[in-house]
């Protein structure tokens, strides 16, 4: 028989924010998966929540399209406020 | 360490003239030090030297377990033995963060485990000598996850993403390992009879040279240091940590009140490091070799796990099938 198939594993940590990916882990099933990611990924109370989801499942950018995906970011400065340069006289901005 | 003497596949460094455009972007890439991830392009011999790495450490946590599972039933208290079992718990942890950073590498994790146990991969020689008295267990705490810790810790810059975060989990949980150890070892020579205080140093007077071969063999002759460090999976050469390692320790087991069992140790003012004696590296490669006192009681207790553990694997697989199988049938129903 095959082995478990594997899981991607997200934590949300004790003080809010987002579930962050942590690691992944083989298990039967979504439920042993989560189980098993208590076990694997909170043992020093890391998380309030987990998630899993099957590695599978997941649809990842290719890295040979790092260019046409990020670079029209990159050329895009003034999304940044720095970009602005506001004179101290108006007070906070 | 607990990935030792990994072979490169390559005979030696190529220079910037010999390697290919792609190559070379590579390595540029790890000289300045920017994750390789692991859909990224690799050499070939990087790839293949990174999953025998990574899985030779994750090998190393997993077999690592049972020295130490020789004490759970007999720690001394109830505390002591909580202590144990949640350090041996995070030990096969670490077992599996490192399998699933070497899985990215295109390796399944059967082919891992069979690897294993034919014996095909090794794992670290320290996990082939046995731990006699509970004096061992305090004493792997303090020297073997110490001697871990030297390793891991500049590991967590190498330069594969996936085996760098997975040594960013693992450092922040073995100053535990390696704390719980010593104060075990402190509770017995500093407030113990005699007889403990010479339990201790008798696993001391064992442990001593094994945990100085963790490190490898020494520089000049391991012949792929070179290629691991270009590649930054190696950060670090073999005789350089050994030496930091025995700078920290010795101190630490003067305050022990413990023995080196080393004749020729004395303080160098003029280098600013211990010496230290000749280390019997035969011991090492037959040990590496299969002949230590415990190779074959660990691979064969590695074996049996396996088997026995076989009926429970196929069956949470058949289950979670026939669940996925009943919800689909519903699901057509409706
Ligand atoms: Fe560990
Ligand atoms: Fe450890």
């Amino acid at each position: 028989m095959g082995e478990w198939p594997l899981w991607e594993v997200f934590i949300r940590g004790q003080h809010g924010g987002n579930h962050r990916h942590v690691g992944s882990l083989h298990a039967p099933d979504a439920e042993k998966a989560v189980m098993n990611a208590r076990d694997v990924y909170t043992r020093r109370n890391e998380g309030v929540s987990i998630w899993v989801v099957r590695a599978t499942d997941i649809t990842a950018s290719a890295p040979g399209e790092k260019g046409p995906l990020f670079e029209p970011s990159n050329s895009k400065v003034y999304r940044h406020p720095t970009f602005f340069d506001i004179p101290d006289d108006v007070g906070a901005m | 360490m607990y990935a030792q003497m990994v072979k490169t596949d390559t005979t030696s460094v190529k220079t910037r003239e010999e390697m290919s455009a792609e190559e070379r972007a590579f390595q540029d890439r790890v000289d300045a030090d920017i994750k390789i991830e692991a859909k990224d392009w690799m050499p070939e011999n990087y790839r293949k030297t990174l999953i025998r790495q990574i899985s030779q450490h994750a090998h190393s946590e997993i077999v690592g377990q049972l020295p130490e599972a020789n004490w759970l039933t007999r720690a001394p208290t109830l505390e002591r033995k909580a202590i144990l079992l949640a350090k041996i718990q995070d030990e096969a942890g670490h077992g599996l963060y490192l399998y699933c950073a070497a899985e990215t590498l295109g390796v399944s994790r059967d082919e891992l485990t069979e690897q294993l146990l034919t014996g095909k991969a090794k794992y670290s020689s320290i996990f082939n000598y046995p731990t006699l008295t509970w004096a061992d267990v305090g004493t792997i705490g303090w020297l073997v996850d110490g001697a871990a810790i030297m390793n891991q810790v500049p590991l967590q810059r190498c330069s594969f993403g996936p085996y760098s975060r997975a040594m960013i989990r693992v450092c922040k949980e073995e100053s535990f390992h390696q704390r719980q150890g010593y104060d075990a070892l402190m509770k017995m020579c500093l407030k113990g009879t005699a007889a403990q205080k010479a339990m201790c140093q008798d696993a001391f007077n064992r442990w001593w040279w094994p945990s100085l071969m963790m490190f490898g063999p020494p520089d000049k002759e391991s012949v792929h240091s070179a290629q691991s460090m270009a590649w930054k999976i190696k950060l670090n050469s073999n005789d350089e940590l050994r030496q930091k390692f025995v700078d920290q320790t010795v101190p630490q087991a003067e305050y022990l009140g413990l023995e080196i069992p080393d004749p020729n140790l004395s303080w160098n003012e003029e280098r600013g490091h211990y010496d230290f004696g000749e280390i019997d590296w035969s011991e090492l490669f037959s040990v590496v070799r299969g002949d230590g006192p415990c190779n074959r009681e660990r691979l064969a207790a590695r074996r049996k796990a396996w088997d026995d553990g076989a009926w429970f694997r196929e069956g949470l697989m058949a289950h979670a099938e026939k669940k996925s199988a009943r919800k689909d049938t519903q699901k057509n129903a409706a």
